[in-house]
């Protein structure tokens, strides 16, 4: 009774073309359940001239326990936020998100980050400032749902990110959205060009004979061994991430591990961010959406290189740059903060070594060698002892 | 009637001048005033002879004609206002030595149609004067009660209202008239008098009047003068002075007709002062052997005795042995360096502070009752120092405070809500500046206010080296500190050091610096733990502001989500306002 109601409502106020609601599947109904009880709890306190107060799961790495095989698992740290004067607006725009979601959901309807941004641009003193304002509300409701077993794709938000690029003997089976007939696409067939990883993996079905998995986190790399075909030599499916592999990339990947039995391999810059921002999320995930981390974590993923032995290695001395300030705060932190470092030797062992040389070397500078000694010489080399690869 | 010391050199300083100028008449060419140059192209060489053709004494009349800037009556503007707190500085001592509560009318009418010609009329229910002394009192220089005496009075040496018939003379060419009735049953006269500047004397004529007066003095002076509103207007004046004076009924009546009128709102007078001998240790050496000259006792124990206050015989003992001088020496007989040493020894020996009776401070209630009176603000404090002393001479320094605009201000009310506070009122307070300018600092001397000169003033400096940052206001380095607030300071004492003749300003001796800034403290600390609180309350109000700006948002986004009904907002609405401002309690 009360959806009918509201139908009529959001019609007058919007306009918004009238079109026949489709019964909504379990899923949906779970979601909307679940906004519906948060929402209760709250007014229920109100009615009881109590101050309304809000459970959050704390979303940073001291609520992040570390396991070999799942990667972080969220703890129970929880942050309460009672309506007071530092919370109100918060807690408004908390609500107002909430309520955005449940319309959404019953009227099919999805809202990219940027788009609910300005969709809040609405409401009145209420509003967002600035993009990052309302990408932390939105992530503390999606923690905060996550408990029930919501994920942020069922709550209708979804991210910007460009999704990673793929290379290789793989052909992903994909539905048509609108037909539901079957869709091959055959990774080796994009010419110079790649494919590209979507915002929605999750129907997914792959097929190859690859025998593993590259991670490459600089485009050019990933240009190179793209453009000389290396993937066929080496019968590998490569992935280029630019920078950090978005949530899908990262899924996608994990799928690809689980469903084919690959084992994946990172090939970073050496310095601080390749290692405890890029390969550190790709493996285990991140202390900011800890909530989530068991979904889109590839706890099977190592790490070829470059590593801090690979610039003695391969004399790459006289090719690296120094670190700067915070690069050095950033190893440092990892060594003190990231259960995932304090649980593995080796790598500890490898940021101090860095440290101790004071350097960072990027992937390019293989090139010093000469421009396809990465291929021919360097990776070669590598693949051939994977035991020897960081955890 | 006028000030102090260094007015009183440069007062005998034209006449000092003269003199030597005839001593020294040998010595050719030493003489400054010399218009010898007038003699233009015939070259003669003076002689002693052709130079004391010129000399001649000066009379203080003719010297004050030249230098009428020293009394205060530089510009048109300023004449009239000097004319105007002369006469009522006047008036209020008489009132008050003779224990009547002061009703004074002050007029101000234009001459004729003549834009620069003003007639200032003021007049009291005083005592009156007696026939035989008003042609001084107003006709001559320098003539009066209170020059003589150490006692707490406005004037001080009898120059000024006279001053200002002379200057009224010298720009309209008409003489003062004066009213006055000397008692019940004394015969009123109206007098007309003009002064005589080269002999210092009045020409007069009097004649019986109908007056329906029991008893009184109305002087009128047409003078030369120009009449505006505003700051450092006769207006301000009258208004600051119905502030130090709540005891006084005053009404004001300008050149266009607009009556203004000052009630008092207590009866109490300022207390009688009494009057007392020089206190040994303000005394300077040309004043000693001028008392010494005039002394009819004939031991210097004597003399110590009964022409100081606080020595009695053990101190006068002290003295003479320091100073190597027999006490029953006739102190006449002393020569200059005796007396020199005899100064010295008076310096040196311990002698109680003089008695504080002849000091009379308007006190912390008056001062409150005054500023309530003419100042609207949302709270008043004041602080009263005890009588010290400066050079021998008592002195009281006293501070109020009036503070915040009256409906700029937050208020709490008994259930727990802020409210602005009800009494808004549009703004034409003369005193009071905006919450961002610097505060209005009022001076007073011996009740009378200082509109003019307020850099050059202790009381200014005193104000700006408080640090006000500490009570919770804003202030730029060196300067008055930032607020709606009046200061007002006032020093009463039986001789006030003011800078120049006319005046306006106080100079800053060390012990009346330190107690100004002991009493702007005291002060201050009342007003700091004000300030706190009105910031605090600002602070609180603002987020319940902020508080009360996003409930409509949760409650909408909760009406969204679980389809409120509009009763049901209203009431979660009310509910939430209810318990996030009782989670407030200060």
């Amino acid at each position: 009774m009360a959806a009918k109601k509201k139908t009529t409502k959001k019609v007058a106020k919007k306009a918004a073309p009238k079109k026949a609601r489709k019964p909504m599947s379990k899923l949906d109904q779970v979601t909307v359940g679940e906004i519906n009880k948060c929402a209760d709890h709250v007014y229920g306190r109100i009615q009881k001239l109590d101050k309304p107060e809000l459970k959050f799961p704390e979303r940073s790495l001291k609520n992040a326990r570390y396991d070999k095989k799942g990667g972080f698992v969220m703890g129970r740290g929880r942050i309460e936020r009672t309506l007071s004067v530092n919370t109100v607006k918060t807690f408004a725009q908390t609500l107002k998100l909430m309520a955005m979601s449940k319309e959404m959901v019953e009227n099919d309807d999805f809202a990219t980050k940027r788009e609910a941004y300005y969709v809040s641009k609405n409401w009145g003193e209420a509003k967002f400032g600035s993009q990052p304002e309302s990408d932390t509300a939105m992530d503390d409701i999606e923690a905060l749902f996550s408990l029930q077993g919501v994920a942020r794709e069922q709550l209708r938000f979804r991210p910007e990110d460009h999704g990673g690029n793929v290379a290789g003997a793989l052909v992903v089976i994909d539905r048509d959205r609108e037909t539901g007939a079957e869709e091959r696409i055959d990774c080796t067939r994009f010419g110079s060009g790649s494919y590209t990883i979507p915002s929605s993996v999750e129907h997914f079905k792959f097929e190859t004979k690859a025998k593993f998995v590259l991670v490459i986190e600089t485009g050019g790399m990933f240009a190179r061994l793209h453009e000389h075909k290396w993937w066929r030599d080496t019968n590998c499916i490569i992935i280029g991430t630019s920078g950090v592999p978005t949530r899908s990339t990262r899924r996608f990947i994990r799928k690809l591990s689980d469903d084919k039995k690959l084992p994946v391999y990172c090939f970073n810059d050496c310095d601080p961010y390749g290692i405890s921002n890029i390969y550190r999320t790709l493996k285990v995930g991140s202390g900011n959406a800890v909530h989530l981390n068991k979904f889109f974590c590839v706890p099977q993923a190592s790490y070829l290189g470059v590593t801090p032995q690979d610039i003695v290695d391969f004399d790459l001395e006289n090719a690296t740059h120094p670190l700067n300030d915070v690069d050095i705060k950033r190893a440092k932190d990892a060594l003190k903060n990231d259960p995932f470092f304090h649980a593995h030797k080796e790598w500890q062992k490898a940021i101090k070594m860095m440290l101790k040389m004071g350097v960072r070397a990027e992937q390019q500078a293989l090139a010093k060698h000469g421009l396809n000694f990465v291929m021919e010489e360097y990776l070669p080399r590598k693949l051939a002892a994977p035991k020897k690869f960081l955890p | 009637m006028t000030s102090n010391e260094s007015g009183q050199g440069q007062l005998f300083a034209g006449a000092a001048e003269a003199d030597m100028a005839t001593k020294k008449a040998g010595k050719a060419g030493s003489s400054q005033k010399s218009p010898a140059k007038k003699a233009g192209s015939k070259k003669r060489t003076e002689t002693a002879e052709s130079m004391a053709k010129r000399q001649r004494e000066i009379s203080v009349s003719e010297f004050f004609t030249k230098n009428r800037h020293l009394l205060g009556f530089d510009s048109p503007r300023k004449a009239l206002l000097t004319a105007v707190k002369e006469a009522v500085d006047n008036s209020l001592d008489a009132c008050e030595e003779a224990r009547i509560a002061p009703d004074l009318e002050v007029k101000i009418e234009r001459i004729g149609s003549n834009e620069k010609q003003f007639r200032m009329i003021v007049e009291d229910n005083g005592p009156g004067i007696v026939k035989t002394q008003v042609p001084h009192v107003f006709g001559r220089l320098l003539y009066g009660s209170k020059f003589h005496r150490l006692r707490q009075s406005r004037g001080q040496q009898g120059i000024g209202i006279s001053a200002a018939g002379m200057y009224g003379q010298l720009t309209t060419g008409q003489p003062v008239k004066v009213r006055s009735k000397a008692g019940r049953r004394a015969v009123p006269l109206e007098f007309t008098i003009r002064i005589d500047t080269a002999k210092n004397r009045p020409e007069f004529s009097d004649k019986p009047i109908e007056w329906d007066k029991k008893h009184g003095t109305e002087v009128a002076i047409p003078m030369e003068g120009e009449y505006r509103r505003g700051q450092r207007s006769i207006q301000e004046f009258l208004k600051l002075m119905a502030v130090a004076n709540p005891h006084v009924n005053l009404k004001f009546t300008e050149p266009d007709g607009t009556v203004t009128e000052y009630q008092r709102n207590t009866n109490e007078l300022p207390h009688e002062v009494e009057e007392i001998k020089p206190h040994p240790h303000g005394v300077e050496l040309g004043i000693l052997l001028k008392m010494i000259q005039e002394s009819e006792n004939r031991t210097t124990s004597a003399f110590l005795q009964q022409d100081f206050s606080r020595v009695g015989p053990t101190v006068a003992k002290e003295i003479c042995e320091k100073a190597g001088v027999k006490p029953t020496t006739n102190p006449r007989r002393l020569d200059a360096k005796t007396v020199g040493r005899l100064k010295d020894a008076i310096d040196d020996t311990k002698i109680k502070a003089p008695p504080l009776s002849c000091i009379a401070p308007i006190g912390e209630d008056l001062i409150i009752k005054g500023l309530k009176k003419e100042v609207e603000a949302d709270v008043y404090m004041a602080a009263s120092r005890k009588p010290v002393v400066y050079r021998g001479r008592p002195f009281a320094v006293e501070v109020g405070i009036a503070y915040g605009r009256p409906g700029d201000t937050l208020e709490m009310t008994d259930s727990g809500k802020i409210v602005a506070s009800s009494n808004k009122q549009k703004n034409d307070e003369l005193l009071m500046g905006n919450a961002d300018e610097p505060v209005r600092l009022i001076r007073f001397a011996n009740r009378v206010p200082l509109v003019f000169q307020q850099s050059a003033c202790a009381i200014s400096k005193a104000v700006i080296n408080t640090n006000w940052r500490n009570y919770g206001l804003q202030q730029p380095r060196g300067a008055l500190p930032i607020g709606p607030m009046v200061i007002f300071v006032h020093i009463a004492s039986v001789w006030v050091p003011f800078t120049s003749e006319s005046k306006e300003a106080i100079a800053g001796y060390d012990e009346i610096m330190d107690e100004l800034k002991r009493a702007l403290m005291d002060c201050g600390r009342k007003l700091g733990k004000h300030v706190r609180k009105g910031k605090k309350l600002a602070n609180e109000f603002k987020k319940r502001n902020y508080i009360t700006m996003y409930i409509p948002h949760v409650v909408e986004a909760l009406k969204d989500i679980l389809e409120l009904d509009d009763k049901e907002v209203d009431k979660a609405t009310t509910n939430l306002t209810d318990v996030l401002e009782r989670s407030r309690k200060l």
